[in-house]
């Protein structure tokens, strides 16, 4: 399983992408494919503020409904809404068009916490 | 023999198993105060000797020759049908089972009980059913706080003082707050909902309005005026609703009720102490993944046969308790077949004809008692098929008519002390117009 090299990973498999101050999050690919298909995704408000690895959402599969906790803190500036009526993109391309949220990041400082690709696959061998 | 009891020896493994010396052991945190050391019971009796007395009691109720009570509880014709549908040992006997889809008729019949409420109410889903129209009513409540993530709730005075304190009790675990908007009680006011009092209510973050069509004292509020000024506030309308009212009434749907709560009562259940009554309630599709309980959805199996199957369950405290919707509701099963079955043997122009039948008698009981001098109307503004009298000693009468087996409607003032000069007379397609002489003859007596 690959894992794009510039993102970011949290234990709970969401991963980070950083541009300047925003990052994208999203859930990984090996996340997905333990979910099985994804029937519903409940998104985060715009303007709602995370807490590092609080909640922020839910996913909802055929098997099972994981919450989603978020790999850095800030307030959330936009969020997919391609979901709500495709959350299988969240199968598909969880690194691209399958992106949750983006968040205008408070302490990028936060980042250390998280693992690289190669931490992460570590982890999920 | 058909039932074993644990035996002696059976017992004695078991508490050695878990290392207790006795049964009594099992006990000893429970305080010797709060236990029970006698019973105080009589004498075992005979199955006969068991009928005698039950049929002794039975024989203390004393049922009224005329009824005017309503106050949420309607006496309707139940058509024979009704009993015999859900008299059918297939649904007898068959709760919303666990193994859900096996049971394919009692889904079916689920699944037609929720398209009826739909049609009925102008929205787009309903639930498989709730306890009672005061649990919905909360439960609907509770909905409003989660899908506006706000914690105050807006309450019309008209709204059932019973289900007010329920739902008072709902939102006290929680911690929500409920504020209660007055009705207008004064001599010849409207007896309704004051939309700006609502607004007012609702200004600062509360996530719904809960309002009833028709109200506790029978009068028709001005729903869609709510519903504006709950939306201009961005909270949800909860529309309580009589369901015989909406064959002739506005359907919540078209005056943009975001949530509609009932008690299915008058949809074929008689009246009777303690229920079982069957809740209703209704949603906009948007709201889906945050209704409590159960909800049946039609589908088609791989050979594409139509089928019936428990949906959306990840709402549901058995599929993730601790997040669920409600973890403190069920369906009424049973009780949503018999209104499912009556709604089918009347269908919509029967149920047209019991609402105007019952608005229709209701005025015939207001006129009566206007045209004797005996009572006049309380408020202004229109009714549907209950209306608040007001009447000299209201209580004195009521309880002199009850011995002489008239029930003159429900007292307000007993809850409410404004209005304790008043009646609030329903009346139903069964009320005749000599149960309407008796009640005007029974009142003069008592003038």
């Amino acid at each position: 399983m690959s894992h794009p090299d510039d993102l970011a990973y949290s234990r709970e498999h969401e991963w980070v992408r950083m541009e300047g101050s925003h990052a994208t999050i999203g859930i990984t690919s090996f996340a997905a494919d333990e979910l099985g298909d994804i029937v519903f995704v409940e998104l985060p408000e715009v303007g709602a503020v995370l807490t590092q690895f609080g909640t922020f959402g839910v996913v909802e599969s055929v098997k099972a409904v994981s919450d989603l906790f978020a790999p850095v803190s800030g307030e959330v500036i936009e969020v997919n809404e391609a979901l709500r009526d495709a959350p299988e993109l969240m199968n598909s391309d969880p690194f691209g068009s399958g992106w949750i949220a983006k968040v205008e990041v408070s302490d990028s400082s936060e980042l250390d916490a998280l693992m690289d690709a190669a931490g992460y696959a570590d982890q999920t061998a | 023999m058909t039932y074993s009891p644990h035996t002696d020896a059976d017992r004695a493994r078991m508490l050695d198993a878990i290392g207790v010396a006795s049964v009594e052991d099992l006990f000893a945190d429970i305080p010797a105060a709060v236990r029970a050391s006698a019973w105080d019971v009589p004498p075992p009796l005979a199955e006969q000797e068991v009928r005698a007395e039950l049929a002794r009691l039975a024989g203390r109720n004393r049922i009224p020759h005329v009824s005017f009570l309503g106050a949420g509880v309607y006496r309707h014709l139940i058509p024979s049908v009704v009993g015999e549908v859900i008299g059918r040992p297939e649904f007898a006997t068959a709760y919303t089972p666990y193994q859900p889809e096996v049971s394919q008729g009692t889904l079916q019949s689920i699944y037609e009980f929720q398209s009826i409420i739909c049609e009925l109410t102008g929205m787009e889903v309903a639930t498989a059913s709730h306890y009672d129209g005061a649990t919905a009513t909360a439960e609907a409540a509770l909905m409003a706080c989660r899908l506006t993530r706000r914690s105050r709730v807006a309450v019309s005075a008209g709204v059932n003082p019973d289900y007010r304190r329920v739902l008072q009790t709902y939102c006290s675990g929680p911690g929500i707050e409920v504020i209660t908007v007055p009705v207008d009680l004064a001599d010849g006011g409207s007896g309704t909902t004051d939309p700006a009092a609502a607004a007012a209510a609702l200004a600062d973050d509360v996530a719904c309005l809960v309002a009833a069509q028709p109200n506790f004292y029978g009068q028709i509020e001005p729903m869609q005026e709510l519903a504006d000024a709950a939306h201009a506030a961005a909270a949800q309308l909860v529309a309580v609703v009589e369901p015989t009212s909406l064959a002739i009434l506005q359907a919540p749907g078209d005056y943009g009720a975001d949530l509609v709560a009932a008690e299915g009562q008058p949809l074929g259940i008689p009246a009777s102490f303690g229920g079982p009554y069957v809740g209703i309630m209704a949603a906009r599709m948007a709201s889906v993944r945050q209704m409590p309980g159960r909800l049946v959805g039609a589908t088609r199996d791989g050979d594409g046969r139509k089928g019936y199957v428990l949906t959306l369950q990840a709402r549901e405290q058995h599929i993730r308790r601790e997040k669920a919707a409600s973890n403190i509701c069920t369906n009424q099963a049973l009780m949503a077949l018999a209104a499912t079955a009556y709604l089918t043997a009347v269908g919509p122009a029967g149920l047209r004809e019991v609402a105007e039948l019952s608005t229709i008698q209701a005025r015939h009981v207001a006129s009566a008692l206007e045209d004797a001098g005996l009572a006049e109307r309380r408020f202004s503004g229109t009714y549907f098929a209950e209306v608040t009298m007001r009447v000299p000693n209201a209580a004195r009468r009521h309880a002199a008519l009850a011995e002489r087996g008239v029930v003159a409607g429900y007292l307000p003032g007993r809850g409410t002390p404004e209005l304790r000069d008043t009646l609030l007379l329903a009346a139903t397609e069964l009320t005749t117009d000599a149960d309407i002489a008796r009640l005007v003859e029974e009142l003069e007596a008592t003038r």
